[in-house]
């Protein structure tokens, strides 16, 4: 059993049934768009950083600093007004200096895993063809702890490093332009002109064009004994058990050992802040929709509000009061929103899976891949609750005017 | 002398414009519990406007009203919805019953308003006044479904669903045919004779007038004579 107003503003909306219908259409389409388009929105930022935390380490520390070291003479009087001119540091092996003490450092807090890496270009040769690549010196046994290289390796695995200090692991697309395969030997040269033969122990496929082509790993001494930098690593990279406090624990890491650390936070924040652009654009067209529905709301209702004119002046001579008559209008605009957003929820659901079953090749990936959507209640909340607010604004203004109508005006000109 | 449901004292309702136009000037009268009053005169005269003010629908320039004694001039528009809805019930020249309620859910309105009753008393009270206005029938069929002469008391049943002690009636029978002119005025006489109702009717229709225990006679807003 409904009640009285409902029961009224019901009567009212199905007495104009085509009109009705076209501005719950409206609703439906804007509820179901926005709950598509908010999931593929959600969905692909969700995988992206998913991609960006799960691949990239949460922290790196680098071998520069980010401001210049403080002059002794600085240190001794932080307060005096000293000017030194023409500071030229000292020159220096790069990388970072004393790296495993402060690996040890590191390592003292256990929600935190910490490796060296030495990284520096390279030219892989083989069969006469000579590819430039990125060789990263790794300790074997702490790989897996900090990079997840091994879960995108389709041939050989990355202990094997541990055994075989001669090996290499590098990408399929590497492996496929040199024509390589698992087992076989490449040769690798340094800019420093030093030439170290390796096997190759592993093949991973990324699904990322680039990095399947120029990436390569080995084992740390022998990519430092490749470079000539003995004894020297130039990033440390970590992660986190809570990749999200990597902006404070890489404050915290800078201020303690000097080196610039950044977190993976910092590292994207111009893609962070394109994503958060990218989302307000959408949704401000999104929302556009579902406003333009209410317009469709307000018309209807407007249209009933100026046509029942007699029946609110006779509800009032009842007795009826003028909030009475503001809700029976104000019930049409929420229970065309209800209705819409009723609807509008399972077709939004609907188009996601539909959505869900589309497979793309992104640019850079090698693979067609599903799009991304994430489902989660609050979106569906979300899309409901703005189509009733949009719904119940539409009818707030008819409303008004239902309930100020003057019963006398009315009835005067009736008889 | 039987209590007053309704008194005016005075009452005056202008409209303000370029040209103030005055629908009811200096008006008094009371009209008592099982009093059958006519108020006649031409058109344009302030009989729908009277009409209108005693039924606390518009409210006067100036001039006080008591509604079964208590004082309703500074009530605020709620408490005067309040009152309507409990004390009066106003049956109009063109039946004016909401076109997509049936002519049982059209009673029931008031009713539900007030919510004195339980739903199924109230569904049972509406078919008992519809009987008794002979709709016995009728109940579930929507106003258009129904003649000008049903339509009308299936209108006196609404305005009698929550038993108001007051009941203004402007021009009932002005748009009905003879029979049903008969039968509307029959109907509203015996609510003042055999229930006790005050009962205010605002027409044209000289032999309903002179049914009537008292005429008053208005022209230009102005109470004429009261006899």
């Amino acid at each position: 059993m409904i009640g009285l107003m409902p029961g009224i503003a019901l009567k009212h909306l199905l007495a104009r049934r085509r009109q009705s219908l076209v501005s719950l259409s409206g609703i439906v389409l804007g509820v179901a768009f926005f709950l598509a388009v908010s999931s593929l929105m959600q969905g692909s930022e969700s995988d992206f950083i998913r991609r960006l935390v799960d691949n990239s380490p949460h922290i790196t520390i680098q071998d520069e600093f980010r401001n210049p070291r403080l002059q002794p003479v600085e240190q001794l009087y932080p307060w005096g007004a000293i000017e030194i001119r023409r500071v030229k540091p000292l020159t220096e092996t790069r990388g970072i200096r004393g790296y495993p003490q402060i690996l040890e450092g590191l390592r003292t807090e256990p929600t935190l895993r910490a490796s060296p890496v030495l990284a520096g270009q390279a030219l892989v040769s083989f069969a006469g063809k000579d590819i430039a690549v990125s060789l990263n010196g790794m300790i074997p046994a702490e790989v897996n702890d900090v990079s997840t290289i091994q879960n995108y390796m389709i041939a050989g695995n990355v202990d094997a490093l541990t055994v075989n200090p001669d090996g290499i692991i590098l990408g399929d697309a590497l492996a496929r332009k040199l024509s390589l395969a698992l087992g076989e030997n490449v040769t690798v040269t340094a800019p420093t002109g030093e030439v170290h033969t390796f096997k190759i122990l592993g093949i991973f496929h990324t699904g990322r064009a680039d990095y399947d082509n120029t990436q390569t790993f080995a084992d740390l001494k022998r990519v430092q004994a490749l470079l000539k930098r003995l004894n020297r690593a130039n990033t440390i990279i970590m992660k986190l058990d809570d990749p999200h406090r990597a902006h404070a624990v890489a404050d915290g890491i800078e201020h303690r050992f000097g080196y610039k650390s950044v977190s993976w936070q910092e590292a994207n924040e111009d893609l962070m802040s394109t994503l958060t652009t990218r989302n307000i654009i959408m949704y401000t067209v999104v929302s556009a929709v579902l406003i333009v529905a209410a317009f469709g709301i307000y018309n209807v209702i407007s249209t009933v509000v100026l046509e029942k004119q007699r029946d609110i002046a006779i509800l009032k001579s009842m007795g009826f009061r003028a909030r009475d008559i503001r809700r029976i209008f104000l019930i049409q605009g929420l229970l065309l929103g209800f209705a819409g957003s009723a609807l509008g929820l399972p077709f939004g659901a609907g188009l996601m899976l539909g959505l869900m079953q589309i497979r793309l090749k992104f640019p850079g990936s090698s693979d067609p891949v599903p799009l991304p959507m994430d489902w989660n209640w609050p979106q569906f909340a979300i899309a409901a609750a703005f189509a009733m607010g949009a719904a119940l604004c539409a009818g707030l203004l008819p409303a008004r005017k239902a309930a100020g109508v003057q019963p006398v005006d009315i009835l005067r000109g009736a008889q | 002398m039987t209590m007053a449901v309704i008194e005016a004292e005075g009452l005056t309702r202008r409209l303000a414009g370029e040209v103030t136009v005055t629908l009811v000037e200096d008006a008094t009268l009371a009209v008592h519990q099982g009093e059958f009053v006519a108020i006649t005169g031409a058109s344009g005269s302030g009989k729908s406007s009277l009409l209108y003010l005693l039924g606390l629908l518009d409210r006067p320039t100036s001039g006080r009203i008591w509604l079964r004694g208590d004082e309703t001039s500074t009530l605020e528009e709620d408490t005067l919805a309040g009152l309507r809805l409990a004390e009066v019930g106003f049956v109009f020249q063109f039946h004016f019953l909401l076109p997509e309620f049936s002519a049982q859910e059209n009673v029931m309105l008031p009713m539900q308003r007030l919510g004195r009753l339980q739903q199924s008393e109230i569904g049972a009270r509406a078919t008992e006044l519809l009987d008794r206005l002979g709709l016995a029938g009728e109940t579930g069929k929507l106003p258009r479904q129904l003649s000008g002469g049903q339509s009308q008391r299936v209108a006196i049943a609404r305005a009698l669903a929550n038993d108001p002690m007051l009941i203004l009636a402007d021009e009932p029978t002005g748009n009905l045919d003879t029979v049903a002119s008969a039968n509307v005025q029959r109907i509203l006489m015996d609510l003042a004779r055999d229930y006790g109702r005050a009962v205010i009717v605002v027409t044209h229709d000289r032999d309903f007038a002179a049914a009537a225990d008292r005429v008053i006679v208005m022209s230009d807003g102005k109470i004429l004579s009261s006899a």
